[in-house]
């Protein structure tokens, strides 16, 4: 028998049972379809949180008090040390390093904003210029802490805060007031929504010293530091942790983090998340093999005069194996082409619903999803296709 | 040419050994036609099984056409089947979801035949067993004679030396019987070996040959004279 007649037999065969034959189909095809769309749920969400956290910055490196220990206890504890703090100078000498592309040192707090009869609680950012290039941030209007003018009491609102306070006036040139000192509003941000958990719309930028006094502290709560290149994080990194051990007396109680290596992390776990949530899926394709094999084995049992006419008109025992073979790859072939398309119809219909979250399932999974399919459907039918082939002509003809 | 020699076949029935044939000796020409004989159980259907290659003897052996055939491989039985052996049923074995077409292209389809080649032989069966109206009919669609009248079309299709009936009447009346009978001893007339086997007097009449069998053995085996 040629190939092409066993496909069109077999293929005849399907189309007559038709019923079983969608159901089949349609068990295999949720199968790849639950593969598809749960990782590109997974990858989705990979993707948002890495360009989420991408987006607050480029060869990122940030400097924070303390040093995180694994001993238990500072070592400094025993000599009645605490921890020194970061201060301005460790800012300007980090400055001084030649990896270092530029720094911003950070304050945070919160502080009471008030101006023509409106007032509300807002974040305060104390920092200097390099903040913005630093942190991927934009002007709308006016100008920025300009470098070297870190003395005037300059202040620069968030998006939202703006429209608050001046829904019709420009708000650049406005004075307004920051808990006890007044301020000249010199610029306004674009709105950028919220990053890492964190809005920029709503914050207010002031220099650092202002945002020191305000705060009433001499301690800086991060530095945030660009490297010149991506290759030179690493130095950086090293060469912050030396200047800081030197300028602290030999002690080593700071911490740098890097971004690249918290991207890392990020991606190694959702990554790890999206594999273990396609082997799930993966289990409703085992289960539509399993599936399958029932089915056949329920055929093989119907027709089994069939089989014994088609022995006796002289069959073999291959071409018997064949025509149920080929059965049952049609049926897992249809089912893996349907599940795909219907994954990728899922994806775009979260991709539609979810603008923010890119929803595509990684080419691996999809190619993994069909030809797990396939395969399941290709192992599923060697049991009854060979038990096709093995019956005894005469007693499969003699069956009533 | 079909030669048997010493066959017996024995079946187990729980611990009990049945005999279905016992040290049968049978030889049987080429053109020859034979109706088989006797009760349920006297092992005439098992001889044709054997004689078609569908069963396989416990001991002794046969010779089809000068080969020993009896140890052949499943594959070459198989295509011995296909090529040599034309099978008619009682229950017909109809494949329900083919056309009466599709079911005589089967044995050509088989043998790995090109489509147009297969689709002339198929016309000219159909012509010649007049189901040219009825081509594209499923078996249901069919009444018995018209069923037996595919079935023989497939059986003839890949020009077999013999033609192996069992009861190819026993599921059909009297006069549409005698039609599909007509039907094969008109093949047997081109050449065809024809062996029926049947517990009908008047059908095994109507063969030139005639065997009784009982108990796995052959008891008469006498030319008919009358013809």
């Amino acid at each position: 028998m040629t190939l092409s007649d066993t496909l069109h037999l077999s293929f005849k065969a399907i189309m007559s049972y038709r019923i079983r034959s969608i159901l089949i189909v349609f068990a295999m095809a949720l199968g790849v379809a639950a593969v598809i769309v749960l990782t590109a749920l997974g990858d989705g969400a990979r993707r948002y949180v890495v360009n989420q956290f991408s987006s607050i910055g480029t060869n990122l490196l940030v400097v924070m008090p303390g040093r995180a220990e694994t001993s238990g206890s500072f070592p400094g504890m025993v000599l009645g040390q605490t921890p020194r703090d970061l201060t301005l100078k460790d800012a300007q000498l980090i400055g001084q390093l030649p990896q270092v592309k530029r720094y911003a040192p950070l304050n945070v707090g919160v502080a009471e904003l008030s101006a023509a009869n409106r007032l509300r609680d807002v974040t305060v950012l104390g920092s200097n210029a390099n903040i913005l290039p630093i942190r991927h941030m934009k002007l709308a209007q006016g100008s920025f802490l300009t470098q070297g003018s870190g003395h005037s009491a300059q202040i620069v609102l968030g998006a939202k805060l703006a429209q608050e306070f001046f829904p019709r006036t420009n708000a650049i040139g406005q004075r307004i007031r920051l808990g006890e000192n007044r301020f000249l509003v010199s610029g306004v941000l674009v709105p950028q929504g919220e990053s890492m958990g964190f809005n920029t719309d709503e914050v207010v930028i002031i220099p650092i010293d202002y945002a020191q006094s305000l705060f009433n502290t001499t301690s800086l709560f991060r530095i945030l530091v660009e490297a010149k290149s991506h290759n030179q994080i690493q130095s950086t990194k090293q060469a912050i942790l030396n200047s800081l051990k030197q300028s602290h007396d030999g002690e080593e109680d700071n911490t740098v983090i890097t971004q690249d290596a918290v991207l890392a992390t990020f991606e190694k776990i959702l990554h790890a998340l999206t594999l273990s949530v396609a082997g799930i899926a993966a289990i409703s394709l085992i289960v539509a093999g399993i599936l399958i094999m029932n089915v056949m084995l329920v055929a093989v049992n119907q027709r089994t005069t069939e089989i014994g006419l088609l022995k006796a008109i002289g069959a073999n025992t291959t071409d018997i194996r064949r025509l149920f073979f080929m059965e049952a790859l049609w049926l897992s072939l249809a089912g893996a082409i349907i599940g795909f398309l219907l994954g990728q119809f899922g994806s775009l219909l979260i991709r539609l619903i979810y603008p923010q979250l890119p929803a595509w399932a990684p080419i691996w999974a999809s190619l993994a999803g069909v030809v797990v399919a396939l395969i399941t459907g290709i192992l599923a039918s060697l049991l009854p296709a060979s038990r096709a082939a093995k019956l005894d002509p005469v007693t499969a003809l003699s069956k009533k | 040419m079909i030669q048997l020699t010493e066959i017996t076949r024995i079946f187990h029935m729980g611990d009990q050994a049945v005999h279905a044939l016992n040290e049968i000796n049978l030889s049987i020409k080429s053109g020859e036609y034979v109706s088989i004989m006797g009760p349920s159980g006297s092992g005439k259907s098992t001889l044709l099984n054997i004689i078609g290659l569908l069963d396989k003897p416990d001991s002794g052996h046969y010779e089809l056409d000068g080969k020993i055939v009896t140890d052949l491989s499943e594959t070459e039985q198989a295509q011995i089947r296909r090529e040599k052996i034309g099978f008619v049923f009682q229950t017909f074995h109809l494949v329900p979801r083919l056309t009466a077409a599709e079911n005589i292209e089967l044995p050509l389809i088989l043998s790995g035949l090109a489509p147009k080649e297969r689709h002339t032989r198929v016309n000219e069966a159909l012509l010649a067993f007049e189901l040219q109206d009825r081509a594209q009919h499923r078996p249901s669609e069919l009444s018995g004679g018209q069923r037996q009248r595919v079935a023989i079309a497939r059986a003839t299709i890949m020009r077999p030396t013999a033609i192996l009936a069992d009861e190819p009447t026993g599921n059909l009346d009297h006069q549409i019987g005698a039609e599909v009978m007509t039907l094969l001893e008109n093949h047997h007339k081109t050449g065809t070996t024809l062996i029926v086997v049947t517990h009908d007097r008047e059908l095994g009449a109507r063969a030139h040959r005639q065997i009784a069998m009982r108990d796995g053995k052959i008891m008469i085996d006498q030319a008919n004279d009358t013809i």
